[in-house]
């Protein structure tokens, strides 16, 4: 089956005041049509930059030195700014930001917002945008849809934006959606509502789902498949059941070590990512990883693929 | 809204009596009797004491601020020693040029300013912004009258674009009188020949004026717009597909502008108090003109009916201020 | 050197401000030394009236045949003594009420920061010029209309800070061992307010140099023969547009010295106010 998204090799750095910072340094991913694509790794490892990249929206100073994007059969990287804007961000690309309560402009009306999107990007007329954002805030369970358009972002809560702005990503009926962490800033409860909502989402507007988080739990809920990143680096990639089951790479079994439900212990992982212009020469993990030995530490390990399709960067892998 | 425009008017109250007992203490605090100064130099004292009961110099303070006050309340500020007739009167048939001046500079400030201001941000760092900021230092420590007798010296004199001072050439027949104001009248009179003549004049007055203001105007809009463009909704516009040109202008524009909607606000008053001096360079028939005259001649009355005018107007437009902001954001009203 | 200051002289702006206002300072201090001749401030020498700027007059000659570059250069400690009298004198009234309703509460404090909404109300200018024609025109009165209309800003920004240290935890302490409340107020609060105090008085000196320069030029200032720059403007403008010279050297002054102080001012406001420096 063709993906619908690949990413290969992507090299991006960002311009700071200590020379430039390879943010991403060989990262990888593929996403098939129809499916959910956990993305996962700590804070600081690079993920908002991937999906930076992949939107075109790296901050000023932020640059992709090498790899690929392909999009439906495109390389995004050769879309000039304008392209982006016109063809890919918000009419094929639906986006749900991390946090539902800084996302939405403040001093605008939720409906001026959410029609300003499909103005560009949705066929038909106004009045046609108007009853389909009302369908989908009524399939969202947002109440009284038509008079939540008239309202501003503060008077919703937090669980309640989120919904909005999910019906948002799909208001111009997307094939891809990209999702940044998009249950984080919200209470248990809700954030278990909207991945239930978003997995029902998926097969019902066929949708493939990108879907970063830094919680293996909320992967092993609602994805299909499952790449771990580490210091800018795919360090494991594949289907969710085999990775979660018997975990190919050091760090992803760190990971989910930590996870609350699964711990034998309340030690992390010792240490913390190392900064973009401090890296490792040899394995980027092996500072911190209980199993290093000598060699790790001089020599960067390839993607290997192992058993049922899973790939592992590390020399340990079977 | 109504709640909180009432709350807003009740808040004002205070203010309008404070601004009256300031007012009549600037004339009892100092010590010199004004019915002496009333009856002239070669009055006798009890010409003298005929004035202090005529104007009821002799009651007690207390009585004499309400009869102030109650004067005040009705438009009545006595005479002006200069031209004889009722200050109020003469405020009255000034005001209107005075206000077409100072909205000519708002329209100027604001309609230059905030581009600049917007340009400046998006530019952070790079020389255009530098440049802009020192431009826009300069544009509040340039003083206006200096810069009325320079823009006169080339624009008038030297190059002869713009006439040298009025509202209208002498030789021009003045359009009917209907609001008072000369462009307004000459356009609803269908005098187009007035129409270019007093805009032409209305030109260096208004540029003079605006100068102050339109720097306040970029630096606060610049600063806004810095503080907007880090805003997490700003990423998720961009990331939506927003065209760059209506995510600028449109969506984060109206969040940076509150701060500047506070200075347009002070603005407006600071360009009445500009508009003495730039007034009496140009020649400009307005309120500003009168206070200069006023000042000269030792016309209290006009100096205190002034000063009065403009902490009403300014209090006045403090409010109407805090309504604009509300109506941008809407949080505001709710918080209030 | 000490972090604030390293962050103060990174800032290119604020450092031209400064070099700006040390050279207006030593101008201002040494004058007379600098000025070809330094005898114009009062002396007329009607042979050589309204020429226009060459080598031995640089600026040009005034219409009593002065050298304006003289005058400039001696106009500065006027400009000087002036802000820094007016921006002292309101300190001294602004600080000591802002620190009084600051730190008590009740009708006194509410009357003092009444006065100075309302005060501030009106643009300082308009106020300033009533006061000083009520006073009787003289550049003694100007100062002091001057001044009694600058003070609310201080009281303003020293009341926020006593109101703020006033719950907190080190003044409970202080009460505790038994400080008085002058010593706390003075020694202990006012200092926490220094730097707000230091900015806004910097802006303070060039804001006012400006408006004297407009009293001077009403003729509500400073009186012939001084060689006050607003004063200067107002006299040459009977001799324009032929000495266009007259007019504009001195209004240059004007500029390049309330520059100095904004921009300084506004360095300084960019360390001390950290939402500000964010922007920046």
């Amino acid at each position: 089956m063709i993906p619908i998204l690949e990413v290969a090799g992507l090299k991006v750095s960002i311009r700071t005041d200590a020379g430039p910072a390879r943010i991403l340094d060989d990262v990888g991913l593929t996403l098939r049509k129809g499916r959910v694509l956990g993305v996962v790794g700590e804070s600081g490892c690079g993920k908002s930059t991937l999906i930076r990249a992949i939107l075109g929206i790296l901050p000023r100073g932020g640059a992709v030195d090498a790899g690929t994007i392909q999009f439906e059969g495109e390389n995004l990287l050769v879309f000039t700014e304008a392209e982006m804007v016109e063809r890919i961000r918000g009419r094929r690309i639906g986006f749900i930001p991390q946090d539902p309560l800084l996302s939405l402009n403040p001093v605008f009306k939720v409906g001026t917002q959410m029609l300003e999107v499909m103005r560009r990007h949705a066929e038909g007329t106004r009045r046609d945008h108007v009853a389909r954002l009302v369908s989908l805030l009524k399939r969202l369970r947002v109440p009284s849809p038509e008079a939540a358009l008239e309202r501003y972002p503060h008077q919703f809560s937090g669980g309640q934006r989120q919904r909005l702005l999910i019906a948002a990503a799909l208001a111009c009926q997307p094939g891809l959606v990209i999702a940044d962490e998009p249950t984080t800033a919200l209470d248990v409860t809700t954030q278990h509502e909207i991945l239930l909502l978003l997995r029902e989402l998926v097969d019902e507007f066929d949708l493939s789902l990108l879907f970063v988080t830094h919680d293996l739990g909320v992967v092993a809920e609602l994805c299909d498949d499952i790449t771990v990143i580490y210091a800018g680096q795919t360090v494991e990639a594949g289907p969710v059941a085999p990775v979660l089951r018997t975990p190919g790479h050091p760090y992803t079994r760190a990971l989910i070590g930590c996870h609350p439900e699964r711990a034998t212990s309340f030690v992390g992982i010792p240490g913390s990512v190392p900064p973009a212009t401090r890296m490792p020469p040899g394995c980027r993990f092996a500072p911190r990883c209980a199993e290093a030995e000598t060699i790790c530490g001089a020599n960067l390990p390839a993607q290997a693929p192992g058993q049922d399709g899973v790939l592992v960067r590390c020399i340990h892998a079977p | 809204m109504t709640r909180f425009l009432l709350l807003r008017v009740g808040t004002a109250i205070p203010s309008l009596i404070g601004l009256l007992v300031l007012t009549f203490l600037l004339i009892h605090a100092v010590p010199s009797d004004p019915a002496v100064s009333l009856a002239g130099d070669a009055a006798t004292p009890a010409q003298i004491a005929a004035i202090r009961h005529q104007y009821g110099f002799d009651l007690p303070l207390w009585r004499q601020f309400l009869a102030y006050a109650w004067k005040a309340l009705h438009f009545d500020f006595g005479e002006s020693a200069f031209s004889h007739r009722a200050v109020s009167l003469d405020i009255a048939q000034r005001l209107p040029a005075t206000l077409e001046l100072v909205i000519a500079s708002l329209v100027l400030s604001v309609g230059i300013g905030i581009p600049l201001g917007v340009f400046s941000a998006l530019r952070h760092n790079q020389w255009p912004d530098f440049l802009l900021r020192i431009v826009s230092v300069a544009g509040v420590a340039v003083a206006a009258f200096w810069v009325a007798i320079m823009l006169q010296l080339y624009f008038s004199m030297r190059l002869g674009w713009f006439p040298l001072r009025g509202e209208l050439s002498p030789d021009m027949a003045p359009p009917l009188r209907i609001t008072g104001s000369v462009i307004l009248d000459s356009l609803l009179t269908g005098r187009f020949d007035a129409f270019g003549n007093a805009l032409s004049h209305l030109v260096l007055p208004a540029v003079t004026l605006s100068l102050g203001g339109m720097s306040g105007i970029v630096r606060f809009t610049r600063a806004g717009m810095l503080e907007t463009l880090q805003q997490d909704f700003v990423a998720y516009e961009r990331a939506m597909g927003y065209p760059s040109g209506r995510l600028i202008w449109r969506y984060v524009l109206r969040n940076s502008v509150t701060a500047t909607v506070t200075q347009i606000g002070l603005l407006f008053g600071g360009l009445i108090a500009g508009g003495v001096v730039v007034e009496s360079i140009y020649d400009w028939p307005g309120v500003g003109n009168y206070t200069v005259q006023a000042i000269l001649t030792g016309d209290r009355q006009v100096m205190l009916a002034v000063t009065l005018m403009i902490g009403v107007i300014y209090t006045i437009v403090n409010i109407l201020t805090d309504l604009v902001q509300g109506l941008i954001d809407p949080r505001l009203l709710r918080r209030a | 050197m000490n972090p604030v200051l390293r962050k103060l002289a990174r800032d290119v702006p604020a450092m031209i401000g400064l070099a700006i206002v040390l050279v207006v300072v030593l101008i201002a201090i040494l004058g007379p030394w600098l000025a070809p001749y330094p005898g114009d401030a009062t002396a007329s020498h009607l042979l050589r009236r309204l020429k226009p700027p060459t080598m031995a007059f640089p600026f040009g000659t005034d219409n009593l045949g002065r050298d304006i570059y003289s005058r400039v250069i001696l106009g500065a400690r006027g400009a000087l003594q002036v802000a820094m009298a007016v921006v002292g004198l309101a300190m001294a009234i602004g600080i000591p009420l802002g620190l009084l309703a600051g730190y008590r509460n009740g009708f006194f404090s509410e009357l003092i920061m009444r006065v100075c909404d309302v005060v501030l109300a009106i643009p300082q200018l308009i106020l300033a010029l009533a006061l000083a024609q009520m006073m009787g025109p003289s550049l003694q009165s100007a100062m002091l209309a001057l001044s009694l209309t600058y003070w609310p800003f201080f009281t303003r920004i020293v009341y926020a800070d006593a109101r703020r240290l006033r719950e907190s935890l080190f003044v409970d302490a202080l009460h505790g061992i038994g400080a008085g409340t002058g010593r706390i107020v003075f020694l202990h609060i006012l200092p926490n307010a220094i730097s707000p105090i230091i900015v806004r008085a910097t802006i303070g000196l060039g804001f006012t140099i400006l408006t004297a320069a407009v009293l001077g030029f009403l003729g509500m200032g400073a009186t012939p023969p001084a060689p006050d720059w607003g004063l200067t403007i107002a006299q040459s403008r009977l001799y324009l547009p032929d000495a266009w010279w007259y007019a504009l050297y001195p209004g240059l002054a004007i500029l390049l010295t309330v520059m100095g102080f904004n921009l300084l001012g506004d360095g300084l406001r960019d360390l001390v106010d950290p939402r500000l420096r964010r922007s920046r």
